[in-house]
């Protein structure tokens, strides 16, 4: 047998079927792996079930609960799903299953509020495993809910670094439709789901190349930059129609259930998927990263009165102060893009964390991939560090700030009592790269530390 | 130093094919070589770095050490030493200097990356498409990268001759070659040379890939076979010729020289190196076996993302592997990919590396390496070994750089906290001596190169096309045919 170090992969498996006996099962949860082996020739399917949720508490360990101070060495308790208590004196209740932390660190599990996870297994030579896009320019009816699937097997290795719960969004079009945020665990999107309609997704047709998701008026202009502008309005006032539409739709609809004695109107679920979104009650990502684009952006949500998040936010460094006075948050995923022009400063988009949270602007960091890279958001929050960022609010941005921004702030991102247990147990720094996860918990539930990549790994480490 | 519009721009934007390179073509890029940055400062290639925790690589960590680098090599290692007057002294107390990173592959500089009509384009070579100007060269430099294997793209089965290159960012391009680095070859196998995936990459207003042999993974086999059958009987011609002129007869004309064959022949005689893109297991394998018959070695399997499945075949055939950290999904044939191959082949006696194939991740393979220590359990020198002297022992150049020890080129970077930590960046990049990238300076700059681009900006060549101040529409320089 050759030699490994840290050989840690299977202990979360042992957790969630022997509970406090956890640690010392690590060696014989090996042998649980071979029925899946025949598994690593398919798609998907290697994301181990959680355990059940129960009354968990992890004792000795290192607290790092984002909100309130960090805690030497306390205790945290977790009962159906939530976390019940937590500090440096509480007691672990009588019949928990007892996890020890000694010499390890507990932080809030990390939310990437910049992914397509679930809807894009392989994105190239493989189209049918890819349903992150909808024919078609306007879909606020596509749900990303519909098409995530649990058993993607990038859910779990994204989830073994410590991220526990996402946003999957669509992509393509103008409308793209609606992302969800999901737990990254279990075997149903219901199950998984937290927020099956999260946010709708928009991207203003731009006119040139250059940011990410292509630019729809200019493959139709031809060169002509009269005709670029020209298709690019077009389809801005589409757009505008569809929305304002939805906000009569709505009003109809309204008005119609008070008073049944009014005519039926027609029902159109193009509309009425929409009429959240025009009202301002459901967030709208609005994918932009060129200075002009995030300003046209802003504009755009303030005349059709919706709640803009910006999503990409290449350029956000130089739209600080104009998206401090529009109280516009941004979903970074820049962060590690060369940068645009030439003569940036080389670490113009490394740094460009650091500026927003200088200027006051509310940011997360994400990883802005499909799924397969995800598991590099914490690290990518670390590089923000290096170059400016602190400690502290680097990992806010990818814990606290996404939820807060998604209006979930009183749901995850934290180590307080009555949020939902989502929890990484680590054995040091959670954004440094070498750092290995020891347990992981997921709406309270133990997690498996296993994944594709274990599994192949246990196959193949000493053949 | 400032280069308006150096040579190697001008080249850049009359080969222009993608959109993404039309893209620059947007007046900005008018005034983009302008304000590149050369930190280089002028050290004779001497100085001494004082008080720095050094990562050896090869010989430890040492705490609160100095080194001496004279003419560009490093002349000691130690505590308390001294240097001739004059010699540039670095302060490190706090910093960390490790070997400078070596990417085994990388598309950097070129100019042009496949010449794609032909399967076997062995004759084609990096060093004649160079750009030296490539800003991403100094953005590498800046993630402490210091050489990097320049290879051809993955579209043919036999791709051109490398260029093995140190990042001295400001010279000529013939300057960057890295002196006697023996020269090698681009293989490839696998989906990017059926062109399977060819629909996927449609570029608007490109013409479609076309279907060529080989579309399949017995035609790569035969394609390989046939080349390098011909250059058997090429070299046997020509060792037929000399040996018979070596004896006298004066009556034989010479065989007609192949440039194809030429490079197989090298490759043959253990003279050139081969750096073979591969993804599947399969088709490794028959690679190490195929070369195995002809009687070469694979310096390096490429990418290797199922390198792991048979490590014990690649250590038996004494063959390399540079791979991704943990990249995979993106393709079928990297839907295996796992981020413990690296560990399990290394664990099994194969040379491994980290590279980045990309402009981009080369800027950060620091962290890429410590990634290993989470899968699969590296320790510190054994992840950075991954991104320094297994490199270097792949690209032929181990006994130059890859590791801080007497007699090395003082090819090195200077960190701000350990390398294989999220939270460091690079003080310092030294190459040969020499400082080719100083983040101090660099942000002291920066203020000038605004003011310089605000300046630039508001000249009429440079405003788009109607933005003059008359309305009049002003045309775009015309650029060389």
């Amino acid at each position: 047998m050759k030699y490994y170090r840290n050989l840690s992969v299977s202990r979360g498996r042992a957790i969630a079927r022997a509970g406090a006996r956890a640690a010392t099962l690590a060696l014989s949860a090996i042998a649980l792996l071979a029925p899946w082996q025949s598994a690593s020739a398919q798609l998907g399917s290697f994301n181990p079930d959680p355990g059940p949720r129960g009354t968990y508490a992890i004792r000795g360990a290192r607290i790092v609960p984002v909100v309130g101070a960090e805690i030497a060495s306390g205790t945290i308790v977790i009962r159906d799903g939530k976390i019940e208590a937590v500090g440096a004196n509480v007691t672990a209740p009588a019949g928990a299953k007892m996890i020890d932390g000694t010499g390890l660190t507990v932080y809030p599990g990390m939310m990437d509020a910049g992914t397509s996870i679930g809807l894009s297994e392989i994105s190239q030579g493989a189209a049918s495993t890819v349903d992150i896009s909808e024919v078609g320019s306007f879909n606020p009816n596509a749900q990303a809910f519909y098409a995530i699937n649990p058993h993607s097997a990038h859910i779990g290795v994204t989830r073994v670094v410590g991220i526990t719960h996402v946003l999957s969004r669509p992509t393509g079009g103008i409308i793209a439709g609606q992302a969800a945020v999901m737990n990254l665990a279990g075997s149903t999107a219901p199950e998984m789901s937290v927020v099956q309609n999260a946010a709708m997704v928009i991207q203003l047709p731009r006119s040139g190349f250059g940011g990410r998701g292509g630019g729809f008026a200019a493959t139709t202009g031809g060169g002509n930059t009269q005709e670029v502008n020209r298709t690019r309005q077009r389809q801005v006032d589409s757009l505008k129609t569809l929305m304002r539409d939805a906000m009569a739709y709505g009003k109809v609809m309204d008005a119609y259930a008070k008073d049944k004695s009014l005519p039926r109107p027609a029902s159109d679920v193009v509309l009425a998927s929409l009429v959240s979104t025009v009202r301002g009650e459901l967030p709208v990502i609005m994918m932009a990263d060129r200075e002009n684009d995030i300003r046209e952006a802003v504009m755009f949500a303030e005349e059709m009165k919706i709640k803009p998040i910006i999503m990409g936010g290449r350029d956000a460094w130089m739209m600080a102060p104009f998206l401090k006075q529009h109280d516009v948050p941004v979903l970074l995923s820049a962060i590690m893009d060369l940068p645009s022009r030439e003569d940036d400063p080389y670490d113009v988009n490394f740094s460009t964390p650091a500026k927003l949270a200088a200027a006051g602007v509310k940011f997360a960091i994400t990883s802005g991939d499909a799924g397969a890279e995800a598991r590099n958001l914490p690290y990518t929050a670390g590089m923000a560090s290096a170059f400016g960022l602190s400690k502290e609010d680097a990992l806010k941005s990818v814990t606290l700030w996404p939820a807060q921004i998604l209006g979930l702030g009183d749901r995850f991102g934290s180590i307080e009592a009555g949020k939902m247990a989502n929890l990484v147990v680590t054995d040091g720094d959670v954004l440094e790269a070498k750092t290995g996860t020891k347990f992981l918990f997921i709406d309270g539930r133990p997690v498996p530390l296993d994944s594709k990549h274990s599994v192949l790994f246990e196959q193949f480490k000493d053949r | 130093m400032h280069r308006f519009l150096s040579r190697g721009a001008l080249l850049a934007a009359c080969v222009v094919v993608s959109p993404v390179a039309l893209g620059m073509l947007a007046p900005d890029a008018l005034i983009a070589q302008a304000a590149t940055t050369t930190a280089r400062t002028g050290t004779s290639g001497s100085m001494l770095i004082r008080n720095a925790t050094v990562l050896t690589v090869t010989k430890g960590t040492l705490k609160n050490t100095d080194i001496l680098v004279q003419n560009g090599k490093i002349t000691g290692i130690g505590t308390g030493l001294t240097a001739p007057a004059g010699t540039t002294i670095i302060d490190a107390t706090g910093k960390f200097v490790m070997p400078g990173i070596i990417d085994p592959h990388s598309h950097m500089m070129s100019d042009a990356v496949n010449e794609g009509s032909l399967s076997v384009t062995s004759m084609v070579r990096i060093t004649d498409v160079l750009n030296p100007t490539a800003v991403n060269v100094y953005r590498a430099l800046a993630g402490g990268v210091t050489s990097a294997n320049i290879l051809h793209g993955s579209a043919n089965t036999i791709g051109g001759q490398n260029a093995t290159v140190k990042l001295k960012y400001g010279e000529e391009a013939s300057d960057m070659l890295f002196p006697g680095a023996p020269p090698g070859i681009k293989f490839a196998l696998g989906e990017n040379v059926t062109r399977k995936n060819s629909n996927t990459f449609v570029i608007p207003g490109q013409p479609t890939p076309q279907k060529r042999y080989p579309t399949s993974r017995m035609g790569q086999e035969e394609v390989l076979r046939d080349a390098f059958t011909r250059a058997r009987d090429y070299k046997a011609t020509w060792d037929d010729y000399r040996s018979k002129t070596a004896k006298g007869d004066k009556t034989l004309l010479a065989p007609r020289r192949d440039l194809e064959l030429e490079p197989l022949v090298e490759v043959l005689e253990g003279k050139r190196l081969v750096h073979a893109h591969s993804y599947r297991a399969d088709e490794m394998l028959m690679l190490l076996n195929l070369a195995d018959e002809f009687g070469f070695k694979i310096k390096t399997l490429q990418h290797g993302l199922e390198g792991y499945k048979i490590a014990s075949e690649i250590a038996k055939l004494g063959a390399g592997l540079s791979t991704f950290a943990d990249s995979w999904s993106y393709k079928i044939e990297a839907y295996d990919a796992i981020p413990y191959n690296v560990a399990i082949l290394m664990r099994h006696g194969v040379v491994a590396t980290i590279n980045s194939d990309s402009d981009e991740r080369i800027r950060r393979l620091n962290i890429d390496a410590a990634k290993l220590m989470r899968y699969g359990g590296l320790t510190e020198d054994e992840a950075l070994r991954t991104i320094t002297i297994n490199g270097a022992i792949q690209l032929g150049v181990e006994n130059k750089v890859g590791s801080i020890e007497v007699g090395k080129d003082a090819d090195l970077g200077i960190w701000n906290a350990h390398p294989l930590s999220v939270y460091a960046n690079v003080d310092k990049t030294i190459i040969d001596g020499e400082v080719f990238f100083d983040r101090q300076k660099d942000i002291a700059m920066r203020a000038e190169k605004e003011k310089e681009r605000a300046e630039l900006e508001q000249a009429d060549a440079n405003k788009a096309p109607g933005a003059t101040r008359r309305g009049v529409i002003t045309p775009l320089p015309e650029m060389p045919q």
